[in-house]
């Protein structure tokens, strides 16, 4: 990459996969099995967060010195509460279907252990360009493995993929479903959810042995 | 050359290569190695995995072939052009329909084994033996066989392999399967229809438009959670002439295969005996509410809590969940004061789930499957119990 040295290209790319917040330090897992029934919802939920954390990991970082460590976490709150409004509202005015679906999961991005544990890794410590990066970085990780599972969850359990049947029509019996197949409750639930993330988890460290703790 | 050698050259000649751990589970399934250990002491004995595997599945045959029966005797009643139950058209509808499901769990089950072992290089291990019989015996007669092998391919994975294979597994692997089954596609486990063959197949010719009456097949389970007579004397409850599960009606014959696994020391009598005890006391306490007056007959719970405590024994997967699924010596309790709480709650829940939540009338699967998670915890505190309790009579006497 030209635009980023290499070392700011890492911000951006560990967390992608050796790094992953999700499968790596198991983070923000409450709302990726909650959304991610349809890949609509996965990919709204990631956007938001690689607005939030990219954008309040500049301005922590901003603030970095002037802010009191004695109230550093009510400082990042409000920082991220207040993105995380901005958010809610923009989607309930133009996504308003959308942002039912979602219902709470958008105001409970505030409690998304992803944000608040890079603010305190990361954005306290460095400048605001490399806490944009890694902000980005992770945000993308956590919206990557959404995607993922969102992909799964929504082709296996409705048949369709961001809402458009892609397996034929369960009810007319084409398609797919003329030879007798049939949706998979099962994935609609939560519980699958938490089992997509931990077959992902299962593929990752046996491809990378280094990843496997004791 | 005999089977045996020709075996034993087949092993010896893919020694080394990836496929090695494929020849010898044949191998050593159907006869004892030639080679012996060269140092250190061993004591040889008979019962190994195999053989206590394999007692466990001839427990099981005589349900299997009831079932059998059972599936062409319900299918001509429903029809309303009953036969003999012990008819050669009887057996046949059964065995059409059943063995395809042996076949099926059986093919999935032990090719992801093989696999595994292939890949982890280490020796097939024989865990799904019973597994792939239990299967079969607890699914509705009409399964769809792809959704038969996306669940056997389910529970194998991630209920035993990603645990590190037989013996680390922390559920049951067939009730695990079928928890997949039964929450993937509920309709083809729970309702009217799924319990006798024929029954979906004529739904759907009644919605073509065809004149026919349909075929209910209720199990006596769902009767009563509606509210509604059972419908079938006791009698046929105990000897199994009743909708089910393919091989779990008859509580005769599984208290049989109950008495040989415990004859054969393979089951363990603590659990089933605790666990009969467990569903017992529940079901006194709500016949108590009832005679109490506390829950009338408007109750949506009036069905099933005024079925008489005993009852529950007969009726439903209990009895077959009891002496052959709660009582795997994996996911069961160890220690023996362990396996008394264990099967007792088990007992106990299974008819709470029953009566408190008709959706899943079957409550003697999300029992087992709730105390498998426990049953570490159990066992934890039992021997801590037994540590204090050494540590005092220690102290006394050094004291």
């Amino acid at each position: 990459m030209g635009l980023l040295s290499k070392k700011d290209a890492n911000l951006i790319l560990d967390p992608l996969a050796d790094n992953n917040p999700i499968t790596i330090q198991v983070l923000g897992i409450c709302s990726a099995l909650a959304i991610t029934a349809e890949l609509k919802a996965s990919l709204v939920m990631a956007i938001s967060v690689i607005f939030v954390l990219g954008l309040g990991n500049v301005v922590i970082s901003l603030m970095r010195n002037i802010i009191p460590s004695k109230i550093r976490i009510i400082v990042q709150l409000i920082v991220v509460a207040t993105l995380v409004i901005i958010v809610d509202l923009v989607l309930k005015a133009f996504a308003y279907e959308l942002s039912k679906t979602l219902s709470v999961f958008v105001g409970l991005i505030i409690t998304n252990c992803i944000i608040m544990g890079r603010f305190e890794a990361f954005a306290l410590g460095n400048g605001p360009w490399k806490s944009f990066l890694d902000g980005i970085g992770n945000a993308l990780g956590y919206g990557v493995i959404l995607i993922i599972v969102g992909f799964f969850r929504e082709l296996l359990g409705s048949g369709t993929l961001f809402g458009i049947p892609v397996l034929g029509d369960p009810i007319a019996k084409t398609g797919l479903y003329s030879i007798g197949y049939e949706n998979n409750g099962f994935m609609i639930m939560p519980p699958m959810a938490l089992i997509v993330v931990g077959i992902i988890i299962w593929v990752q460290r046996s491809r990378n042995k280094a990843l496997i703790e004791d | 050359m005999g089977l045996k050698s020709t075996l034993h050259n087949l092993k010896e000649k893919y020694k080394g290569t990836k496929m090695a751990p494929a020849f010898n589970a044949i191998h050593t399934f159907l006869y004892l190695p030639n080679e012996t250990t060269h140092n250190g002491t061993h004591i040889k004995v008979a019962d190994d995995l195999k053989r206590t595997m394999n007692i466990v599945i001839m427990a099981m045959i005589p349900c299997l072939i009831f079932g059998m029966f059972n599936a062409g005797y319900q299918h001509f009643a429903a029809l309303g052009t009953p036969v003999e139950f012990l008819s050669w058209d009887a057996f046949y509808i059964g065995l059409i329909k059943v063995l395809p499901l042996v076949i099926v769990s059986y093919g999935v089950g032990l090719a992801i084994e093989f696999l595994f072992a292939v890949i982890k290089k280490h020796e097939v291990e024989e865990g799904y033996l019973v597994t792939g019989m239990l299967v079969p015996l607890i699914v509705p007669i009409d399964t769809p066989l792809w959704m038969l092998a996306v669940a056997v391919a389910f529970g194998v994975v991630i209920g035993k392999e990603v645990f590190g294979g037989t013996g680390m597994n922390i559920l049951n692997p067939a009730l695990t399967i079928r928890a997949f089954l039964f929450f993937a596609y509920p309709t083809w486990m729970s309702g009217d229809k799924v319990w006798v063959h024929g029954a979906v197949e004529r739904d759907q010719m009644i919605a073509a438009g065809e004149k026919l009456d349909a075929i209910s097949g209720e199990t006596i389970l769902g009767s009563l959670a509606q509210g509604k007579e059972a419908g079938y004397e006791l009698m046929d409850m105990f000897y199994g002439f009743i909708p089910g599960s393919v091989g779990e009606t008859s509580t005769l014959l599984i208290l049989l295969g109950g008495l040989f696994l415990i004859f054969t020391k393979i089951g363990s009598w603590r659990i089933m005996l605790s666990s009969v005890i467990g569903a017992l006391t529940m079901g006194l306490i709500f016949n108590g509410l009832v005679n109490a007056d506390i829950i009338s007959e408007g109750s949506k719970f009036y069905g099933l809590m005024s079925t008489t405590y005993w009852h529950h024994l007969l009726i439903g997967g209990f009895a077959f969940g009891t002496v052959f699924m709660a009582t795997d010596p994996v996911t069961a309790s160890q220690t023996n004061k362990g396996k008394w709480i264990y099967g007792f709650l088990i007992g106990f829940l299974s008819i709470m789930i029953r009566v408190f939540n008709p959706a899943y009338p079957e409550g003697v699967m999300l029992a087992i499957l709730l105390m498998n998670v426990f049953a570490p915890t159990i066992d934890h505190y039992v021997v801590q119990g037994n540590v204090k309790k050494r540590m005092k009579r220690f102290k006394v006497k050094n004291a």
